[in-house]
C-alpha cells in the first residue's frame, strides 16, 4: 500500500445538457496500473482529460498528493507531473524527434539543452525510436508516433502517466510495438492510468481495472475479477463482446 | 530636344536609354516600400492575430476578461477600418489629414511605410488568425499535457506551424504590396508608376512608357513568387526518412517470422 498520487472525489462533467460523468470516485496509488475499459462514450476519456485538466470538472475533487488541483493557481506545473499520451499521438509536426523529446525539458523544466539532449535520448533508446531522432512526426508511422510520444511523456518524468486510447488509431502490429512499451513500463514500476479498448492487454498489465458504464463507476477490482468473474450484469454484456480474453 | 525614333521598338530603347535608370531607381522605391511594408504589416498581423486568438476563460477573473475584451474590440476596429477602406483614401487621410488636424508634418517616407504596413497588418491579421485557426486542437492539448503554458504553446508550436500555413498567403500579400505602392503616388512618393507618368509625359510616349513600366511590374512579381515558393518548399522538407538501421522493436509483435537482412530492403530503402 503506497501513498495515494491521485484521488478523484465526486468529480462530475456536464456539457451543457448532457451528464458524461456522474460521480465518479477513485484513487490511484504510487504503482498502480489501473486500466479503464468500457463502451465508447461511457466517459472514460472525459474522466482522464479532466484528471489532467483538459477539461475543466463540473463538480467535485481531483486530489493530487492531498492538493486539490481545482484551486491550485499553476497548472501548467501540475500538468507536466501528469503526463498524458492520446488517441492521436499530437506531436509536434514542427519539430523532429528529438525536439519533441526535448522541448519540454528546456522550456517547461528549464534544463540546459546538454542535459535535456541526453534525457531525451535516454528515454527514445527506452522506446526503441533513437535510430529516428532526426525524422519528422509526418515521416513515422502511427506506432513510431505513438512510441515518441511515450518518450516525450517519460522525458518530463511524470508521477502519473495517463493513457488515452494509445492504440487505438493503429493497426495490430503496431498496437503490439506501443503495448509491448507499456508493458515495459508497468514492470519498472510507472503509475499508470490507462484507458483502453484491448482487454487482453487490461489483464496482462494492470493490477486495477475500473469498468465505466453512462458515467458512472459500474464495477471495479482486479483484473482477474472484473475480467473473469464480473458481479454486474452490465460488465458481463459488455465483455462478451470480447472473445478469447 | 533629341527626335523621337519613328517605330515602337526603336521608341522604347530610346526610353529605356534616357529613363533606364530613373525608371529603376523607381523600381527600386517601390520594392523597398513593398518589402519593408510587408514585412512590418506580418509582425502588426501576428501580433494582432495571436491577441486574437488568446481565449477568454469563465475562470479568468474579471480585470482580465474586461481587459482582453477591450483589446479585442479595438483591434477589430482596426482590421475592419484598414481592410474597408481603399489604401488610397488612407494615404491621402493620414498624410494630409495629420498635417490639418494634428499639425505633424510627417515625412513622406515615414508616411508610405506606415500606411502599406497598417494595411498590410489588417489583412495579416485575418491571415494569421485564420492560421492559428487551422492548426489541430491535438497539437495544443499535446503542448499542454507537457506542461507548456499558452504563451510556450503559441511560441514554439502553434506559430511556427500557423507561418508554415500561410506562407502562401505572405506571398501574395507580397505581390499586393508591389503592385499597390503605385497608389502612393497620390502623395508624391516617387516609386515606379510616378516615374512612369513623368517618363511618358516628357515626349508623350505614353504606350511605350508604360509597357516598360508593366514588363517591370511583371519581373518583380514574378521573381517573388518564385521566390515564396522555393521558401515553401524547404519548409516543408522531405516527405520519406531513410534509415540505415533497423527498428527492431517494430517486428516484435504478431508477425510470424521477423525478416531476414535482405528482406528488409524495403523498410530501409
Amino acid at each position: 500500500m503506497g501513498d495515494k498520487i491521485i484521488e478523484i472525489k465526486h468529480l462530475t462533467k456536464h456539457f451543457g445538457e448532457h451528464e458524461v460523468l456522474k460521480d465518479i470516485n477513485f484513487s490511484v496509488k504510487k504503482g498502480d496500473v489501473t486500466s479503464i475499459i468500457g463502451s465508447s462514450g461511457s466517459g472514460k476519456s472525459t474522466l482522464l482529460r479532466c484528471i489532467n485538466l483538459l477539461e475543466i470538472p463540473s463538480g467535485g475533487e481531483i486530489l493530487y498528493k492531498n492538493q486539490n488541483v481545482l484551486e491550485m493557481k499553476n497548472i501548467p506545473e501540475y500538468r507536466s507531473k501528469v503526463g498524458m499520451v492520446f488517441q492521436s499521438f499530437n506531436l509536434f509536426d514542427n519539430m523532429n524527434v528529438l525536439q519533441n523529446c526535448m522541448i519540454g525539458l528546456t522550456k517547461v523544466l528549464k534544463e540546459d539543452k546538454e542535459q535535456a539532449k541526453k534525457e531525451a535520448l535516454h528515454y527514445l533508446e527506452k522506446v526503441g525510436m533513437s535510430p529516428y531522432i532526426n525524422a519528422k512526426p509526418k515521416q513515422l508511422s502511427g506506432g513510431q508516433k505513438q512510441r515518441v510520444a511515450i518518450a516525450r511523456e517519460l522525458a518530463m518524468k511524470p508521477d502519473v502517466l495517463l493513457f488515452d486510447e494509445p492504440t487505438s488509431a493503429l493497426d495490430p502490429q503496431m498496437v503490439g510495438e506501443v503495448l509491448n512499451v507499456i508493458k515495459t513500463l508497468a514492470k519498472e514500476g510507472f503509475t499508470m492510468i490507462i484507458v483502453t479498448h484491448e482487454m487482453a492487454f487490461a489483464r496482462d498489465v494492470s493490477n486495477y481495472v475500473v469498468y465505466m458504464n453512462d458515467g458512472i463507476i459500474c464495477e471495479e477490482g482486479t483484473p482477474d475479477k472484473i475480467l473473469k468473474n464480473p458481479e454486474k450484469e452490465e460488465t458481463k454484456n459488455f465483455l462478451e463482446r470480447f472473445i478469447n480474453i | 530636344m533629341e527626335t523621337l525614333p519613328e517605330d515602337f521598338i526603336g521608341r522604347i530603347i530610346f526610353i529605356i536609354g534616357k529613363y533606364g535608370t530613373t525608371l529603376l531607381n523607381g523600381a527600386g522605391t517601390t520594392l523597398a516600400i513593398a518589402l519593408v511594408g510587408t514585412f512590418i504589416g506580418c509582425l502588426i498581423g501576428f501580433i494582432v492575430g495571436i491577441i486574437q486568438t488568446i481565449p477568454i476563460n469563465k475562470s479568468d477573473n474579471i480585470i482580465k476578461k474586461v481587459f482582453l475584451k477591450i483589446v479585442k474590440l479595438i483591434l477589430n476596429i482596426y482590421v475592419e477600418v484598414f481592410r474597408g477602406t481603399p489604401m488610397m483614401v488612407q494615404a491621402m487621410f493620414i498624410f494630409y489629414g495629420s498635417a490639418i488636424v494634428f499639425n505633424i508634418h510627417m515625412d513622406m517616407w515615414v508616411a508610405a511605410y506606415l500606411i502599406v504596413s497598417i494595411n498590410t497588418g489588417a489583412y495579416m491579421a485575418e491571415t494569421v488568425r485564420g492560421g492559428i485557426l487551422s492548426i489541430s486542437e491535438g497539437q495544443t492539448e499535446g503542448a499542454k499535457a507537457i506542461g507548456m503554458n499558452h504563451i510556450q504553446t503559441m511560441i514554439y508550436v502553434i506559430i511556427p506551424q500557423a507561418l508554415r500555413n500561410i506562407m502562401p498567403q505572405i506571398g501574395s500579400n507580397l505581390i499586393i504590396n508591389i503592385k499597390d505602392t503605385c497608389v502612393l503616388s497620390c502623395i508624391g512618393v516617387v516609386e515606379l508608376f510616378f516615374v512612369t507618368k513623368t517618363v511618358s509625359g516628357a515626349y508623350y510616349t505614353v504606350f511605350e512608357s508604360y509597357t516598360i513600366t508593366m514588363v517591370i511590374y511583371l519581373c518583380m512579381t514574378v521573381f517573388f513568387s518564385k521566390i515564396l515558393r522555393i521558401i515553401e518548399n524547404k519548409l516543408n522538407g522531405a516527405k520519406d526518412y531513410s534509415l540505415s538501421t533497423t527498428d527492431t522493436l517494430a517486428y516484435t509483435s504478431r508477425m510470424l517470422k521477423y525478416p531476414k537482412k535482405e528482406e528488409k530492403e524495403w523498410e530501409t530503402k
